[in-house]
């Protein structure tokens, strides 16, 4: 696949860079050379914000960068022209990683703080250097910079500059889509909180993404800054940059790496036509037009809605699979020190705005037990299960699994260290296959399978849930109770030592239930140890060995089902106390 | 003339004092410029990056009438009607195809560009100075100089903001725009006329930009390409004083004024710009929350 891919690159590359050599005008050359151009830029633009859906409005602050590096290097440090190129990536690639480490961090940044932070540094940029002697107001002129002769002509060196680059980016982003950063990417996308549960790193995975997005931007002003042979910040920090990519890339389609590409041709080709009849001004209005029209009627983009197309066309004749023809999931190796304890919390406290969700909990998990958490509503259950899987931090308190301390990693290394968990509401990537949800956390879970082998063992875990059938279909085409199957599925994927189920039951119909319990004890069968929260009390008192009942954020009682249930303080806590 | 004779502190005082004020001043700008835009954020989840293409139309129309021999306040008879159908007309369509938060940043980009095209179309790309007897009048307090149109300005920006405060707060339309911010469905099943509210609340935003425009023409040279220049420093007003809140884009408008008055009073006024943006990152870093 990747060896046909290359050899069509390849191909590509070959047949397009003969065409300065037919002696075609320098004009078309030229032409050619702005397409390939915007398709450095749409393209690199697509790997952070199309892939994880953080949209930057500050591609125009990286793009400037390069060219104001190239500029400066070429024209006031004598460095030779292509020399200034890698420059321009360094440069443009640190400033975005720098941003990057700075927003990121935020928690939860949300897509349209991002885009406006984005896009008020291209202002602070351009106020920067147009008030330093970087530019100082009169602009860089590179007109005396010797240009290589890579080509017959300047313009052809252009064209086949761009023709290296555009190629170079189109491949960088095809391989990334297909590589684990890739799947991160999208599933950031999709649920970010999800993600990072699921072992993937989302602050490096997005940096990474910013960079590689920022640094090939750089590449393309610095070949543009000797394009233009002239730089100043008005020209260089407009608007146009950030709002032609993002036409380009929603035009086309930002799902797929190639999507931006065609954007890119169909716009360039549409403003040079527009240029070309000295309308230059209706130009950038029909611009925002299609940029309206395209999100509200065709939000998936020309190639995006293709692609689509021709997948629907694919699934509908590919094989059903059997599941009968599966081998039986093999989970982590049962009996093994059974009964020892396997987590421990000791005195976990998390208040929210003075609202005390946690007061100091102690609790074991031991090997093995399918360990009930029960209490009221408000009690600290899913709070409970939240602080373990890392989505928030306690204020206090240690978390001891298997020798480790989770209380201070990430959620990405708790899923790591064989913990995974379930969302009471589900909460599949919506914009991936049933498939590729479960494979993401065997992908990026303790074992970290290959992509082929994730899916093998995506397979095996969707066979067990009984959701084969369904591994094309997205998780919006599946009924609610599929859908908790479903998460089930993606909890087992990553072969978890401890499994933290958020009620499973809730919401499912009398026999549903009785499936989900014979599935629950098939996983405990093959020696998980599970914690579940549940208000359901014939499924606690039908699965659990114990029970730890919470109130308040404490631990009220625990110990045998059926005793602890009928313990006054307990009955109490859910029944209220009876008025003498 | 006696400040002849102590040559270095008192006019420094004096210079100080003029860039404390002229700061107050921008920064009331901010916030009337940002009030629009904080309410069609917070309470209907539209981010309208229009709202400053809109407020320049409306310093251009100004212009124009202003030109054709109207007094300049009494263009506001004519640009605050425009505006509010046309604010109405802008959540109808994003109400009609249900457009995202994220969505609606899109579409008010691509509308940005087409205003801004408009705009050059019509009055071309060369800087517009509309003339009139209030630029003239100056008034002076001590040793300060207090313009009246940065007077009307700073009149404006609080007078709405406090009405719209005021609105909010003890009316019961304002309350039920609250109610909607918080939850459009619940506050329709308590029977609230989320449809109604919302059109009349994105209108009134639109005319607030236009209220912004008119203050714009009366203190600003007008160019198609200024557009841009407000956009940060009004954004970070916007996000500091809180989304949907009525005093908070003013409030945090004029710290941002004063402080980048400071900056330039202090250093150069090369690195103004960069004060709302650290004022802006040491905000989402401390209290990330707020936003």
């Amino acid at each position: 696949m990747r060896r046909r891919a290359l050899a069509g690159f390849a191909a590509a590359g070959l047949a397009l860079s003969a065409v300065p050599f037919f002696g075609l005008p320098a004009f078309y050359e030229s032409f050619l050379y702005l397409v390939f151009h915007w398709i450095v830029l749409a393209v690199s633009w697509n790997i952070l914000s199309g892939y994880s859906g953080y949209f930057s409005f500050g591609h125009g602050a990286f793009f400037g960068a390069g060219m104001y590096t190239t500029a400066t290097l070429a024209t006031k440090a004598g460095v030779p022209f292509l020399w200034t190129l890698p420059a321009a990536a360094l440069v443009a690639a640190a400033f975005g990683i720098a941003l990057g480490a700075v927003v990121f961090r935020l928690p939860r940044l949300r897509g349209e703080l991002f885009a406006l932070l984005t896009l008020a540094v291209t202002f602070v940029l351009a106020t920067i250097v147009l008030n330093t002697p970087i530019d100082g107001g009169p602009g860089l002129v590179l007109s005396a910079v010797p240009l290589p002769a890579i080509g017959p002509s300047p313009s052809s060196t252009f064209y086949l500059l761009g023709l290296a680059l555009a190629l170079a980016t189109l491949w960088i982003a095809r391989e990334i889509q297909r590589s684990k950063l890739g799947t991160g990417l999208f599933a950031i996308h999709d649920d970010e909180d999800v993600a990072e549960v699921l072992g993937v790193p989302t602050y490096r995975y997005k940096l990474a993404a910013f960079g590689v997005s920022c640094g090939l931007a750089g590449v393309a002003g610095g070949i543009q800054a000797m394009f233009i042979s002239y730089v100043t910040v008005g020209e260089t920090f407009s608007i146009a940059v950030p709002l032609y990519v993002v036409l380009m890339s929603v035009l086309g389609g930002s799902r797929h790496w190639f999507g931006p590409a065609v954007g890119a041709a169909v716009v360039t080709a549409l403003l040079y036509a527009f240029t070309a009849s000295d309308y230059a001004v209706a130009g950038r209005a029909a611009v925002g037009m299609i940029l309206i029209l395209v999100i509200l009627f065709l939000p998936e983009g020309i190639f995006g809605q293709a692609v689509r197309a021709l997948d629907r066309r694919r699934v509908s004749a590919a094989p059903a699979i059997d599941a009968a023809d599966l081998p039986a999931p093999a989970a982590a190796a049962p009996g093994k020190g059974e009964g020892k304890t396997l987590l421990e919390a000791r005195g976990l406290s998390k208040a929210f705005h003075g609202v005390q969700a946690l007061a100091g909990v102690d609790l074991e998990v031991r090997r093995g037990e399918i360990l009930g958490l029960v209490g009221p509503n408000g009690s600290g259950k899913s709070t409970l299960i939240n602080v373990v899987s890392g989505h928030f931090r306690p204020d206090s308190g240690r978390i001891l699994f298997e020798g480790r301390n989770l209380a201070a990693l990430q959620a990405h290394r708790i899923a790591r260290t064989g913990l995974a968990r379930t969302y009471q509401i589900p909460r599949p990537f919506a914009h991936l296959s049933v498939l590729e949800n479960v494979a993401l956390p065997a992908m990026f879970g303790r074992d970290a399978l290959p992509r082929a082998e994730a899916e093998r063992e995506a397979r095996r875990w969707l066979a067990f849930t009984g959701l084969a059938a369904k591994a094309t279909a997205l998780p919006g085409e599946l009924n609610l109770h599929q859908r908790k199957f479903l998460e089930l599925a993606r909890a087992l994927a990553s072969r978890p030592g401890l499994l933290l189920l958020d009620e499973v039951f809730s919401g499912l119909t009398h026999a549903e239930i009785d499936d989900a319990i014979r599935l629950i004890r098939a996983i405990r069968a093959q020696g998980a140890t599970i914690v579940f929260v549940e208000h359901v009390i014939r499924a606690v008192m039908e699965l659990t060995d114990r029970i730890v009942v919470l109130s308040y954020g404490r631990v009220i009682a625990q110990g045998d089902p059926r005793a602890v249930m009928s313990e006054p303080d307990v009955v109490a806590a859910y029944l209220g106390k009876p008025h003498a | 003339m006696t400040t002849l004779n102590s040559p270095m502190a008192l006019p420094s005082l004096t210079l100080l004092g003029q860039s404390l004020l002229s700061g107050l001043f921008i920064g009331a700008l901010y916030g009337l410029l940002g009030l629009g835009l904080s309410l069609c954020w917070g309470m209907l989840r539209q981010i309208n990056l229009a709202h400053f293409a809109l407020a320049f139309l409306g310093a251009y129309l100004t212009y124009q009438l202003a030109g054709a021999g109207m007094d300049p306040l009494a263009t506001l008879a004519v640009v605050v009607p425009c505006f509010f159908a046309l604010g109405v007309l802008m959540h109808w369509v994003f109400a009609r195809f249900s457009v995202s938060a994220f969505n609606s940043l899109l579409v008010t980009f691509g509308l940005t560009a087409i205003i801004e095209a408009l705009i050059q179309w019509i009055w071309t790309a060369d800087f517009r100075r509309m003339e009139s007897a209030y630029g003239e009048v100056k008034f002076r307090v001590g040793a300060l100089y207090v313009g009246l149109p940065e007077l009307l300005t700073l009149g404006m920006a609080v007078a709405l903001s406090l009405l719209t405060w005021v609105w909010l707060r003890y009316t019961y339309s304002g309350k039920a725009m609250r109610a909607i911010a918080e939850d459009a469905p619940i506050a329709a099943a308590f029977g609230v006329n989320v449809r109604g509210l919302s059109l009349m609340l994105s209108g009134l935003s639109a005319a607030f930009a236009g209220v912004a425009g008119l203050c714009l023409a009366l203190s600003y040279t007008l160019a198609p390409g200024q557009i841009y220049a407000w956009l940060g420093v009004v954004f970070a007003a916007v996000m500091l004083g809180g989304l949907g809140n009525p005093l908070g884009p003013l409030v945090a408008g004029i710290v941002i004024g004063v402080s980048e008055a400071l900056t330039m009073a202090f250093t150069a006024p090369a690195w103004a710009p960069l004060v709302s943006f650290s004022l802006l990152i040491v905000v989402l870093l401390a209290r990330p929350e707020r936003i």
